[in-house]
């Protein structure tokens, strides 16, 4: 059952993607073209999501635990560090340049296949850099 | 409908689009109790590192992606992207592998599950690569680099 929930909750992000538009590195580069041809859908598809997810948050409270699982994972960390500001520019200049992210990346691998499997591998390998700069295996 | 002044923008299909990402993360929240962060989740899939939940998961949410697409796409009967070429892809691969691990977290972790509950790290993080993307865009637009076909 839990699977089936993290099945539903993909299909349902990858529909909600490629019908904002998020598929489409033009939206995205057009979003991010704030001194240009600006597009702003990319600041709809934000505010959709967020004021549904703020609204779930608000649930989690008042919930002994998540459905099926025994207790909330919610990340605990507040401090700034470097590592959280320098990852997020690395980020933003490789978003900036292809105008994919990671959902997006691998959802398009059934709109444009070619283009989004060379995204999806070298993102892929980009993790694995990280990991073996920080010495894990 | 169209936002005056914004021809090209798409507000509804975003507002929709948007909700349905939300319902996502909100059942990914309320009933498994995890962030619906891809590249965490995409990160655990692949067997590096990244999200907490069990791995099966973690593939049944990286690969219900491209099917939720898949539906999109056929009933819209089409669609047409524009993507760039394959060496700023793999540049662009590399850089959001490595960035998003780094930063623990990407548009959907950062962006949209940490913003909705307010978390000074997620509002950093989301402020600080929109800042870089729009800046890289704007150099690249400067330098005459056009990327997407």
């Amino acid at each position: 059952m839990k699977t089936l929930f993290s099945l539903i909750s993909g299909v349902l992000f990858g529909a909600g993607l490629t019908v904002g538009g998020m598929t489409d590195p033009v939206r995205v580069r057009g979003f991010l073209d704030l001194f240009g041809d600006w597009d702003p859908t990319l600041a709809f598809v934000m505010g959709g999501a967020l004021v549904v997810m703020a609204i779930a948050w608000r649930v989690v409270p008042g919930m002994a635990r998540p459905v099926f699982e025994d207790k909330f994972h919610v990340p605990t960390r507040n401090e700034l560090t470097p590592g959280l500001i320098g990852g997020a520019v690395l980020f933003g200049v490789g978003w900036g340049i292809a105008g994919l992210c990671p959902g997006p990346g691998i959802a398009a691998l059934v709109i444009e296949p070619a283009g989004a499997a060379i995204f999806v591998v070298s993102m892929l390998a980009g993790m694995a850099l990280l990991r073996l700069v920080e010495g894990k295996n | 409908m169209t936002i005056p002044g914004f021809p090209d923008a798409a507000p509804v299909d975003g507002l929709i689009g948007g909700a349905l990402i939300g319902v996502a993360a909100a059942i990914m929240l309320l009933a498994l109790g995890r962030i619906a962060g891809v590249s965490g989740i995409a990160a655990k899939a692949a067997g590096l590192g990244g999200s907490g939940m069990d791995r099966i998961g973690a593939w049944a949410f990286v690969i219900g992606l491209p099917l939720g697409a898949l539906a999109v796409m056929l009933a819209k009967g089409g669609l047409e992207p524009g993507f760039a070429g394959p060496v700023p892809l793999i540049a662009a691969g590399l850089l959001v592998g490595f960035g998003t691990r780094l930063g623990s977290g990407c548009t959907s972790g950062h962006g949209v599950c940490g913003i909705s509950r307010l978390s000074g790290r997620s509002i950093v993080a989301t402020i600080t690569f929109m800042a870089a993307g729009i800046a890289t865009v704007a150099a690249m637009n400067a330098l005459g680099w056009e990327v997407l076909r």
